[in-house]
């Protein structure tokens, strides 16, 4: 196994790729976001459950590699209970980190397991398509989602 | 022809072969996207710029008639690479891309109408896909499209006599598909079209470099295909077409060189091919394609097309073996490529992994977003094959997707 390899597919994001938590429609969901790579064909919803300004619950669906499924998987748990503000400051510190490699000192908490994906450009999209998906949906109209 | 060509002879040729990526010997199995340079084709690039380089058909000086009588040249080489009646059929384009393009604008806008059809295949790659939707909405012409048969990846014949109907104006295929590795009869599909007077073009962007390619024997009317995709330089392509087509097509773009006269309000222009080749062409790039050819030739073309095949076929079988190994296209008869899905693992999963293994492969959707929309998988990957390509390299490969296997797997 060599280092790189090792670093982009952390033991954290191969669990989360094989069995991706909030992977599932959300129940009384308010706000839909979606994100699609045209380049691999990853495409993904995200839904979101806004309690005022606050992030109540958060659930995804859709395919895609194992770097934008761990993305996924871990960026719904790591934004819930947070506060619309707090979650763009979030994808900030994640979009840096993803892109330069540089971990904030605080705040990523264990998103920083996405840190070696600034080696692979390539793959850097993928670790991003979901907060984007994530970010629309929270500043989205507020509208119900359907769930059928 | 008892001793078949020295193939690792022939790699040896190749600079570029001969690297480490990531602390690995490469094995480049990308060349469905564009093969690689062999030494004789760079120094003729280099040598152009240090000793010929001017414009062509322009000047009178001696370095301009040097870059004329080289260009023109790679034109008759290009004629005799595709036993053309001559010269003049040979448009330098691009790219296949381009080349498509020019058909699309230069003969469909004068030929089509509202109520045409121009017929396709599901496996089309983008490039001969697009461009006729495109020249469609202009024109008011409909598309309809051959069928592919699933995973085998053929295309369905039986539906040819209801599809290829006399309102057919263009009918527009590939020769060999750069995600199934389908071969398709293109010979026996232009005699179909030519019976009832539809005008065909072969995409031989997979084709041409990798078997014999013969016009008059396809018998088409139009062939594109591209020159990086045969040990030629990239951003260079050609365009054959009939020539009493060609004479009556109207220019593509306008500029220098393709004109006889001009003045303010009208010009008049060159016949085929220089009618259609507005500006300064890619002249580096004709003389190394040139060189491209012949080393080409002097290997066999035929002899290519076999190792190729060999290749693909072993990789295949191979991991047919796996389980939990999705395969396209055709189990038989294949032209040099593989293109797979590993059960729960994405493609791009797998050509990251590789890639740190040394082992350059594409993943995606090839081009081919519908014909993947068609087979249910956003994407697939893809090994393609050259004749300078092992099969120790495929046995690399293969123990790589072992290793991918166990990496991703439960
Ligand atoms: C079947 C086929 N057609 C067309 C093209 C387009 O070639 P180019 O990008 O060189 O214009 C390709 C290459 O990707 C191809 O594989």
């Amino acid at each position: 196994m060599s280092d790189e390899l090792d670093e982009l597919y952390q033991e954290v994001i191969l669990d989360h790729c094989k069995k991706p938590r909030n992977f599932r429609l959300l129940e009384g969901a308010t706000r839909l976001g979606e994100g699609y790579n045209p380049l691999c064909g990853d495409n993904y919803k995200v839904y979101v459950k806004m309690d005022g300004e606050v992030v109540a619950d958060a659930s995804f669906q859709g395919s895609g590699c194992c770097i934008s499924k761990a993305s996924a998987s871990l960026m719904t748990d790591a934004v819930k209970g947070r506060t619309k503000t707090e979650v763009k400051a979030l994808f900030a510190l994640v979009h840096d980190m993803i892109t330069t490699g540089r971990v904030a000192a605080q705040g990523v908490g264990k998103l920083a397991v996405f840190a070696g994906v600034h080696k692979f450009p390539a793959r850097v999209k993928c670790a991003i398509l979901a907060w984007h998906a994530l970010v629309a949906a929270v500043d989205g109209a507020e509208t119900p989602v359907s769930t059928e | 022809m008892s001793q078949g060509p020295d193939w690792l002879q022939l790699r040896a040729d190749f600079p570029i072969l001969d690297q480490e990526v990531h602390g690995h010997e490469l094995v480049y199995f990308d060349n469905a996207a564009s093969s690689q340079k062999p030494r004789v084709v760079i120094d003729a690039l280099r040598h152009y710029y240090e000793r010929d380089n001017a414009n062509v058909h322009r000047g009178i000086h001696e370095l301009s008639n040097r870059a004329t009588t080289a260009f023109e040249a790679g034109r008759e080489r290009v004629a005799r690479f595709l036993n053309a009646g001559s010269a003049d059929e040979i448009i330098f384009t691009r790219g296949t891309t381009e080349s498509i393009n020019l058909v699309a604008a230069a003969w469909g806008n004068q030929n089509l109408r509202a109520g045409d059809r121009i017929l396709l295949t599901e496996m089309e790659h983008h490039s001969n896909l697009v461009p006729w939707q495109m020249l469609a909405q202009r024109t008011g012409a409909k598309l309809s499209f051959i069928p592919v048969t699933g995973d085998e990846g053929l295309l369905d014949l039986s539906q040819l006599d209801t599809l290829l109907t006399p309102e057919v104006k263009l009918f527009a295929f590939t020769h060999i598909s750069n995600s199934l590795g389908t071969v398709n009869p293109v010979a026996q599909l232009c005699a179909r079209a030519r019976a009832l007077g539809v005008t065909t073009l072969v995409d031989a962007a997979q084709s041409a470099g990798h078997l014999p390619l013969d016009v008059r024997a396809l018998g088409c009317d139009f062939l594109a295909f591209s020159s990086h995709k045969i040990c030629g330089p990239t951003g260079l392509g050609v365009l054959w077409g009939r020539p009493e087509i060609l004479d009556a097509m109207p220019p593509y773009q306008g500029g220098g060189e393709m004109i006889l006269s001009v003045d303010y309000f009208q010009s008049s222009y060159k016949k085929a091919p220089h009618r259609f080749e507005a500006g300064t062409p890619d002249i580096s790039g004709v003389i190394a394609l040139h060189v491209a050819l012949d080393y080409l030739d002097a290997i066999g073309r035929a002899a290519i097309f076999q190792h190729d095949q060999e290749l693909a076929q072993y990789a295949w079988q191979r991991l047919a073996e796996m389980p939990g190994v999705r395969l396209f296209g055709p189990a038989k008869d294949r032209a040099g490529l593989v293109s797979f899905q590993l059960e729960d693992v994405h493609a791009h999963d797998v050509v990251t992994f590789a890639d740190q293994r040394g082992v350059a492969l594409r993943g995606g959707h090839h081009c081919n977003q519908p014909l993947m929309k068609k087979l249910g998988v956003p994407s697939t990957a893809r090994a393609s094959f050259y004749f300078y390509n092992t099969r120790a390299e495929v046995d690399r490969f293969i123990d790589v997707v072992c290793e991918i296997r166990k990496f991703f797997g439960p």
